[in-house]
Protein backbone atom coordinates (compact mmCIF):
# COMPACT_ATOMS: atom_id res chain seq x y z
CA UNK A 1 0.00 0.00 0.00
CA UNK A 2 3.20 2.29 0.56
CA UNK A 3 3.66 3.31 -3.26
CA UNK A 4 5.32 1.59 -5.98
CA UNK A 5 7.96 -0.58 -4.52
CA UNK A 6 10.19 -3.46 -5.99
CA UNK A 7 11.01 -6.32 -3.67
CA UNK A 8 13.15 -9.49 -4.18
CA UNK A 9 13.58 -12.45 -1.91
CA UNK A 10 16.27 -15.13 -1.91
CA UNK A 11 17.33 -18.03 0.45
CA UNK A 12 20.79 -18.40 1.12
CA UNK A 13 22.88 -21.46 2.38
CA UNK A 14 25.01 -19.48 4.61
CA UNK A 15 24.72 -17.48 8.30
CA UNK A 16 23.42 -14.14 8.39
CA UNK A 17 26.73 -12.82 9.47
CA UNK A 18 28.50 -14.17 6.21
CA UNK A 19 25.61 -12.82 3.79
CA UNK A 20 25.94 -9.77 5.43
CA UNK A 21 29.31 -9.37 4.90
CA UNK A 22 28.76 -10.39 1.56
CA UNK A 23 26.61 -7.20 0.70
CA UNK A 24 28.52 -4.75 2.76
CA UNK A 25 32.39 -5.41 2.19
CA UNK A 26 33.33 -3.32 -0.97
CA UNK A 27 35.64 -6.28 -2.40
CA UNK A 28 32.83 -8.56 -2.16
CA UNK A 29 30.08 -5.45 -3.45
CA UNK A 30 32.24 -5.33 -6.13
CA UNK A 31 31.45 -8.87 -7.67
CA UNK A 32 27.53 -8.57 -7.32
CA UNK A 33 26.77 -5.30 -7.90
CA UNK A 34 29.05 -1.86 -9.61
CA UNK A 35 31.99 -2.87 -11.40
CA UNK A 36 33.61 0.11 -9.16
CA UNK A 37 32.37 0.89 -5.76
CA UNK A 38 33.34 3.01 -3.40
CA UNK A 39 31.68 3.18 -0.57
CA UNK A 40 32.19 3.02 3.34
CA UNK A 41 28.90 1.23 4.91
CA UNK A 42 28.39 4.08 7.69
CA UNK A 43 25.03 5.74 7.95
CA UNK A 44 25.26 8.77 6.27
CA UNK A 45 28.62 8.44 4.29
CA UNK A 46 28.56 9.52 0.48
CA UNK A 47 30.26 6.76 -2.06
CA UNK A 48 29.81 6.55 -5.85
CA UNK A 49 29.20 3.47 -8.00
CA UNK A 50 30.37 3.01 -11.63
CA UNK A 51 28.53 0.57 -13.63
CA UNK A 52 30.26 0.32 -17.07
CA UNK A 53 30.75 3.65 -18.50
CA UNK A 54 28.24 4.86 -16.13
CA UNK A 55 27.96 5.64 -12.27
CA UNK A 56 26.00 7.67 -9.87
CA UNK A 57 26.56 8.95 -6.33
CA UNK A 58 24.74 6.62 -3.60
CA UNK A 59 23.97 7.92 -0.20
CA UNK A 60 23.93 5.15 3.11
CA UNK A 61 21.17 5.33 5.20
CA UNK A 62 20.65 2.71 7.77
CA UNK A 63 23.39 0.44 9.05
CA UNK A 64 22.11 -2.33 11.22
CA UNK A 65 24.23 -5.30 11.17
CA UNK A 66 23.80 -7.57 10.26
CA UNK A 67 19.93 -7.40 9.48
CA UNK A 68 19.06 -3.83 7.68
CA UNK A 69 21.26 -1.89 5.56
CA UNK A 70 19.80 0.82 3.91
CA UNK A 71 21.02 3.42 0.84
CA UNK A 72 19.58 5.95 -1.26
CA UNK A 73 20.38 6.59 -5.13
CA UNK A 74 19.43 7.77 -8.79
CA UNK A 75 18.77 11.24 -7.46
CA UNK A 76 19.44 14.79 -9.46
CA UNK A 77 22.87 15.44 -9.73
CA UNK A 78 24.06 18.02 -7.09
CA UNK A 79 21.29 17.09 -4.69
CA UNK A 80 20.82 15.99 -1.62
CA UNK A 81 18.84 12.45 -1.28
CA UNK A 82 15.73 12.77 0.26
CA UNK A 83 12.36 10.97 0.39
CA UNK A 84 11.15 12.06 -3.28
CA UNK A 85 13.59 13.01 -5.17
CA UNK A 86 15.72 9.29 -4.95
CA UNK A 87 15.28 5.90 -4.70
CA UNK A 88 15.33 4.39 -1.44
CA UNK A 89 16.92 0.22 -1.55
CA UNK A 90 16.52 -1.90 1.77
CA UNK A 91 18.28 -4.98 1.91
CA UNK A 92 16.40 -7.17 4.88
CA UNK A 93 18.34 -10.00 6.19
CA UNK A 94 16.79 -12.63 8.10
CA UNK A 95 18.44 -15.57 9.71
CA UNK A 96 16.37 -18.97 9.13
CA UNK A 97 18.58 -21.34 11.70
CA UNK A 98 22.34 -21.16 11.76
CA UNK A 99 22.89 -21.58 7.76
CA UNK A 100 20.38 -20.27 6.28
CA UNK A 101 19.46 -16.53 5.43
CA UNK A 102 16.54 -15.39 3.81
CA UNK A 103 17.73 -11.72 2.35
CA UNK A 104 14.86 -9.60 0.89
CA UNK A 105 15.48 -6.24 -1.26
CA UNK A 106 12.92 -3.81 -1.85
CA UNK A 107 13.41 -0.99 -4.26
CA UNK A 108 11.07 2.04 -3.66
CA UNK A 109 10.63 5.65 -5.36
CA UNK A 110 9.50 8.90 -5.02
CA UNK A 111 6.21 8.21 -2.65
CA UNK A 112 3.45 9.91 -2.06
CA UNK A 113 4.67 12.81 -1.53
CA UNK A 114 2.75 15.69 -1.95
CA UNK A 115 -0.27 13.56 -0.54
CA UNK A 116 -1.67 14.87 2.47
CA UNK A 117 -2.25 12.33 4.96
CA UNK A 118 -5.98 12.50 5.52
CA UNK A 119 -6.40 11.71 1.78
CA UNK A 120 -3.67 8.68 2.01
CA UNK A 121 -5.40 6.89 4.80
CA UNK A 122 -8.72 7.94 3.41
CA UNK A 123 -7.79 6.09 0.16
CA UNK A 124 -5.85 3.22 1.76
CA UNK A 125 -8.86 2.42 3.59
CA UNK A 126 -11.10 2.77 0.38
CA UNK A 127 -8.88 0.20 -1.04
CA UNK A 128 -8.00 -2.10 1.80
CA UNK A 129 -10.24 -4.98 -0.30
CA UNK A 130 -7.51 -4.99 -3.17
CA UNK A 131 -6.92 -2.37 -5.73
CA UNK A 132 -4.99 -4.58 -7.80
CA UNK A 133 -5.15 -3.15 -11.49
CA UNK A 134 -3.22 -2.97 -13.92
CA UNK A 135 0.17 -1.37 -12.57
CA UNK A 136 0.12 -2.81 -9.34
CA UNK A 137 -1.09 -6.17 -11.39
CA UNK A 138 2.19 -5.92 -12.69
CA UNK A 139 4.22 -4.71 -9.27
CA UNK A 140 2.47 -7.93 -7.58
CA UNK A 141 3.88 -10.09 -10.77
CA UNK A 142 7.32 -8.63 -9.79
CA UNK A 143 7.56 -9.20 -6.46
CA UNK A 144 6.32 -12.79 -6.52
CA UNK A 145 10.04 -14.01 -5.03
CA UNK A 146 11.51 -16.17 -7.71
CA UNK A 147 12.27 -18.96 -6.17
CA UNK B 1 23.95 -3.82 -17.78
CA UNK B 2 22.17 -1.34 -15.79
CA UNK B 3 19.15 0.15 -16.94
CA UNK B 4 18.17 3.51 -15.60
CA UNK B 5 14.65 4.01 -15.41
CA UNK B 6 13.10 7.30 -17.00
CA UNK B 7 13.02 9.26 -13.99
CA UNK B 8 9.61 11.15 -14.99
CA UNK B 9 7.99 7.93 -15.83
CA UNK B 10 8.54 6.53 -12.36
CA UNK B 11 7.53 9.25 -10.74
CA UNK B 12 4.59 9.61 -12.93
CA UNK B 13 3.57 5.93 -11.90
CA UNK B 14 5.00 6.20 -8.14
CA UNK B 15 1.94 7.57 -6.76
CA UNK B 16 -0.67 5.11 -5.97
CA UNK B 17 -3.44 7.77 -7.37
CA UNK B 18 -2.13 8.24 -10.52
CA UNK B 19 -1.89 4.44 -10.88
CA UNK B 20 -5.79 5.00 -10.29
CA UNK B 21 -5.84 7.48 -12.59
CA UNK B 22 -4.24 5.02 -15.34
CA UNK B 23 -5.93 2.59 -14.41
CA UNK B 24 -9.61 4.18 -15.14
CA UNK B 25 -8.13 5.24 -18.45
CA UNK B 26 -7.14 1.80 -19.25
CA UNK B 27 -10.28 0.18 -18.24
CA UNK B 28 -12.38 3.57 -20.00
CA UNK B 29 -10.94 4.41 -22.68
CA UNK B 30 -11.24 7.80 -22.99
CA UNK B 31 -12.57 9.78 -20.16
CA UNK B 32 -12.98 13.71 -19.42
CA UNK B 33 -10.69 15.14 -16.03
CA UNK B 34 -14.84 15.32 -14.73
CA UNK B 35 -15.84 11.68 -15.12
CA UNK B 36 -12.69 10.47 -13.61
CA UNK B 37 -13.31 12.34 -10.67
CA UNK B 38 -16.85 10.33 -10.16
CA UNK B 39 -14.54 7.48 -9.67
CA UNK B 40 -12.15 8.44 -7.22
CA UNK B 41 -11.37 9.58 -3.63
CA UNK B 42 -10.36 13.11 -4.90
CA UNK B 43 -11.24 16.41 -6.46
CA UNK B 44 -11.52 16.78 -10.32
CA UNK B 45 -8.73 19.65 -9.44
CA UNK B 46 -6.58 16.33 -8.18
CA UNK B 47 -7.28 14.39 -10.99
CA UNK B 48 -6.47 17.31 -13.52
CA UNK B 49 -3.16 17.81 -11.73
CA UNK B 50 -2.56 13.95 -12.07
CA UNK B 51 -3.30 14.29 -15.68
CA UNK B 52 -0.59 16.92 -16.25
CA UNK B 53 1.85 15.16 -14.55
CA UNK B 54 1.00 11.52 -16.73
CA UNK B 55 0.90 13.71 -19.85
CA UNK B 56 4.39 15.27 -19.35
CA UNK B 57 5.63 11.38 -18.51
CA UNK B 58 3.73 10.76 -22.38
CA UNK B 59 1.65 8.37 -20.00
CA UNK B 60 -1.57 9.72 -21.21
CA UNK B 61 -2.50 12.25 -23.99
CA UNK B 62 -5.50 14.81 -24.52
CA UNK B 63 -7.61 15.51 -27.51
CA UNK B 64 -10.55 18.42 -27.36
CA UNK B 65 -13.97 17.01 -28.55
CA UNK B 66 -16.04 20.40 -28.52
CA UNK B 67 -15.79 21.65 -24.93
CA UNK B 68 -14.84 18.87 -23.52
CA UNK B 69 -11.06 17.83 -23.18
CA UNK B 70 -10.87 13.63 -23.16
CA UNK B 71 -7.89 11.62 -22.13
CA UNK B 72 -6.51 8.56 -23.50
CA UNK B 73 -3.45 6.22 -22.37
CA UNK B 74 -0.40 6.58 -24.81
CA UNK B 75 -0.43 2.61 -24.59
CA UNK B 76 3.27 2.34 -25.45
CA UNK B 77 4.54 4.61 -23.15
CA UNK B 78 2.98 2.46 -20.68
CA UNK B 79 4.43 -0.63 -22.14
CA UNK B 80 7.66 0.71 -21.99
CA UNK B 81 6.94 1.33 -18.05
CA UNK B 82 5.93 -1.80 -17.34
CA UNK B 83 8.92 -3.01 -19.41
CA UNK B 84 11.44 -0.89 -17.12
CA UNK B 85 9.86 -2.01 -13.99
CA UNK B 86 10.68 -5.92 -15.59
CA UNK B 87 14.20 -4.99 -15.97
CA UNK B 88 14.81 -3.47 -12.91
CA UNK B 89 13.06 -6.66 -10.91
CA UNK B 90 15.22 -9.12 -13.23
CA UNK B 91 18.27 -6.43 -12.01
CA UNK B 92 17.56 -7.69 -8.73
CA UNK B 93 16.99 -10.95 -9.28
CA UNK B 94 20.86 -11.21 -10.88
CA UNK B 95 22.06 -9.45 -7.61
CA UNK B 96 20.82 -11.42 -5.42
CA UNK B 97 22.23 -14.54 -7.09
CA UNK B 98 25.16 -13.28 -7.69
CA UNK B 99 24.82 -12.55 -3.49
CA UNK B 100 23.87 -16.21 -2.62
CA UNK B 101 26.58 -17.73 -5.07
CA UNK B 102 29.32 -15.57 -3.37
CA UNK B 103 27.91 -16.57 0.11
CA UNK B 104 27.17 -19.94 -0.50
CA UNK B 105 30.54 -20.45 -2.04
CA UNK B 106 32.26 -18.63 1.04
CA UNK B 107 30.58 -20.85 3.85
CA UNK B 108 31.10 -24.20 1.95
CA UNK B 109 35.02 -23.29 2.45
CA UNK B 110 34.70 -22.02 5.24
CA UNK B 111 33.16 -25.40 6.73
CA UNK B 112 35.98 -27.21 4.77
CA UNK B 113 38.58 -25.32 6.21
CA UNK B 114 37.00 -25.92 10.04
CA UNK B 115 36.67 -29.70 9.03
CA UNK B 116 39.94 -30.00 8.25
CA UNK B 117 41.47 -28.30 11.11
CA UNK B 118 38.68 -30.42 13.58
CA UNK B 119 40.38 -33.31 11.28
CA UNK B 120 44.21 -32.67 12.43
CA UNK B 121 43.36 -31.98 15.76
CA UNK B 122 43.43 -35.89 17.29
CA UNK B 123 47.08 -35.70 15.99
Amino acid sequence: MSGLVIEREVLIEAPVDLVWRTITEPDQMSQWFADRVDLVVEPGAHGYMQFGDQGGPVVVETVDPPTRLSFRWNYPRGEEPVTGNSMLVEFALTPMGDEQTRLRVTESGHELRDWPDAEKQRYADEHSGGWPKFLDRLVGVLTKPSR
Amino acid sequence: MTVQVDDQLWSAIADPSRRRVVDLLVDNGEASAWSLAGHVPFSRQAVSKHLVVLEDAGLVRRRKQGREVLFQIEAERLDQASRAMADLAQQWDRRLASIKRLAEAAHAEGKKARALTVGRRPS
